[in-house]
């Protein structure tokens, strides 16, 4: 028997699979094709203290082997989340992880103590990388000084573990990784979209509304990959991976490359039941390779220094 | 429900220029699909689906019927599937046309690659005995499709905005050649749907609206347009694609 179950801080995952955060909502729609107490866990859409109406449409576009997506963090805001979206999802057996966000450190503090007082709750993604948004998000996920105070403003908020989510579009990965980890981050979460733009030649405008937007999808899995390992080497925070899984071989790259547990975000769109497809393709994907079991292939990279 | 299903192909018909006609074999949405209602089409090589509207069903054939403009990529390519071959659909998705179950005059208005979803409507309605008047879009005579079915359902007027065939210029206007009616029933390019609502301010009216789409069963918030208010936005693949004509804000 394979052993699929990952133990890592808050989150006692039976599988390392979740969907990613944006991409499954609160997991609403996506019970009626599957039980969710099949996943490893669920992170819910973006939580902001407020309403927010996100930006105007077109939000999404195809690319070559992805899309980009400029929502713009809508979401009924945290209150309404905390009272209509999490008892829907703590009924299933399955560990729920709150993506937070915000445009001020004050936003980000209010937000991450309300879900730590729901005591249903298991970890905080700080989402510090959302490219879609004029304030907040971003600025903070690109400076590694902000991203440190931040990470040490939701920390003390909360009794939560954290696991920030990098953003991918900086020079130097690695730089914001030790950031965070030094203030006190229980994990990383990586990695978020790559902003990117695409034209529409008949009215020679950008066809997103606003302008650009975050790739996603299966164009971006090798950049995953390698910021996945550079950071490795240099964190010691557990790393849940993401950007373009579609498959189980998919996840064994990013548990070799070092992730512990891989999110799946816009492949969810392509097929509804990616999750529990590749949950139950995992034991075999695991014995093919030659391992007993998830834990066991986590950093197992053999890569030349 | 929606399901993920597989539509097997029993057609392919040119049936007006770069539009397709295709019927497609499945049990279950032959059997719970209401018109207005859409299906979210895996094209293979594409990362998102496609909505393509339900034009008409076959309940004894168990026979689903889409009709599709080649715009991009992925009609493109799906215009290339042959009878025999089969793709997966999320369906039948989204809100359809409630149609109540009183007998009246009912007007379809319908554009370009709008008039499908209206098909299906106007032929559950004509079963209803109701009356059925049809105005029918479209930019020249090489784009006309159906117009005979829809004859078949009631008086239809064909309009082509050069003039090429039927009736010069643009739906709205034939709108009061086709005498009073009860409400209406409309699909088409947002420009034309703006220039129904505000021809006719009073009469209820339902409208079917388009929009790029990512997960397509309401979790990705990549479809809303904003309501009446402005204060919040509805999802157009959940709570859409028909809406209140004086819902939504255009
Ligand atoms: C509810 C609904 C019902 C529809 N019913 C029909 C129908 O019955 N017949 C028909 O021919 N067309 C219909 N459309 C429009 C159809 O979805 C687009 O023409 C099609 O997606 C274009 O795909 P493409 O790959 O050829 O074009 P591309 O431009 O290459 O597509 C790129 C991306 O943009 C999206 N996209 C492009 N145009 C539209 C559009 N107008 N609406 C939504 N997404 C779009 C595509 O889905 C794809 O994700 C409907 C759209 C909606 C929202
Ligand atoms: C439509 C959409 C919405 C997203 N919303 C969020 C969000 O609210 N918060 C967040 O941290 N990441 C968000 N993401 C990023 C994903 O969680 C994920 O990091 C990224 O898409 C890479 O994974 P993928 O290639 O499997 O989609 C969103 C992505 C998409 C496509
Ligand atoms: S397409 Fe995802 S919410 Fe409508």
């Amino acid at each position: 028997m394979t052993n699929l179950a990952v133990h890592l801080p808050g989150l006692e995952l039976k599988n390392p699979i979740m969907p990613a955060s944006g991409c499954f909502g609160f997991g609403r729609e996506y019970s009626t094709f599957y039980d969710l107490s099949k996943l490893g866990a669920v992170i819910m859409k973006a939580a902001t203290g407020t309403e927010r109406l996100g930006n105007p449409t077109p939000r999404v576009v195809e690319t070559a082997s992805g899309m980009l997506n400029a929502i713009g963090l809508q979401n009924p805001g945290v209150k309404n989340i905390i009272e209509n979206e999490v008892p829907f999802l703590a009924a299933y057996d399955t560990s729920i992880i709150a993506n937070i966000a915000g445009s001020t450190t004050t936003e980000y503090e209010a937000v991450a103590r309300a879900f730590n007082e729901t005591e249903l709750v298991h970890a905080i993604e700080l989402n510090i990388s959302c490219p879609n948004v004029k304030e907040g998000g971003i600025q903070f996920g690109t400076d590694p000084a902000m991203a440190a105070t931040v990470t040490e403003i939701v920390k003390n908020a909360s009794n939560l573990p954290v696991y920030v989510k990098l953003s991918p579009n900086v020079t130097n990965i690695v730089e914001m990784a030790k950031a965070v980890e030094a203030a006190g981050a229980d994990g990383l979460s990586m990695i978020n979209t790559l902003t990117g733009m695409q034209m529409h030649l008949q009215s020679r405008k950008p066809l997103i509304a606003n302008k650009t937007g975050g790739l996603s999808g299966p164009a971006i899995k090798p950049v995953a990959i390698r910021m996945i390992y550079e950071v490795r080497q240099h964190v010691n925070i557990p790393i849940i991976g993401m950007g373009g899984v579609t498959n189980a071989e998919d996840v064994l790259e990013f548990l070799l490359a070092g992730a512990s547990a891989v999110a799946v975000g816009t492949a969810n769109f392509s097929n509804p039941y990616i999750c529990p497809e590749i949950i139950d393709a995992l034991p075999a994907t695991l014995e093919r390779y030659g391992f007993d079991s998830v834990e066991e292939v986590i950093g197992k990279g053999i890569i030349p220094v | 429900m929606i399901q993920k299903e597989k539509m097997i192909i029993k057609s392919v018909t040119n049936i007006a220029l770069d539009t397709i006609e295709m019927v497609l074999e499945n049990t279950f949405i032959s059997k719970t699909a209401i018109p207005g209602q859409f299906l979210h089409a895996s094209i293979e090589g594409h990362t998102l689906r496609r909505p393509i509207s339900i034009a008409d069903i076959d309940r004894e054939k168990e026979t689903v019927t889409i009709l599709f403009k080649i715009l991009g990529k992925g009609t493109e390519k799906l215009a290339t599937y042959q009878a025999g071959m089969s793709f997966n659909v999320l369906g039948p998705s989204g809100n359809g046309f409630q149609i109540e179950d009183k007998q009246g005059t009912y007007l379809l208005i319908g554009g370009g690659i709008g008039v499908p979803p209206l098909y299906y409507l106007g032929k559950k309605l004509a079963e209803k005995q109701c009356q059925v008047i049809s105005i029918l879009g479209f930019q020249t005579k090489t784009n006309v499709f159906y117009e005979e079915k829809f004859r078949a359902l009631g008086e239809t007027f064909i309009v082509t905005n050069d003039g090429s065939y039927g009736e010069t210029g643009f739906v709205t206007d034939i709108i009061e050649r086709a005498g009073d009616f009860d409400s209406y029933f409309s699909c088409g390019p947002v420009p034309m749907l703006k220039a129904i609502t505000k021809k006719l301010p009073t009469k209820p009216g339902l409208i079917s609206l388009e929009e790029r789409m990512g997960c397509g069963v309401g979790a990705c918030m990549a479809c809303v347009i904003p309501t009446n208010d402005g204060k919040s936005y509805q999802k157009i693949c959940s709570d859409g694609p028909v809406f209140h004509a004086q819902e939504v804000s255009l």
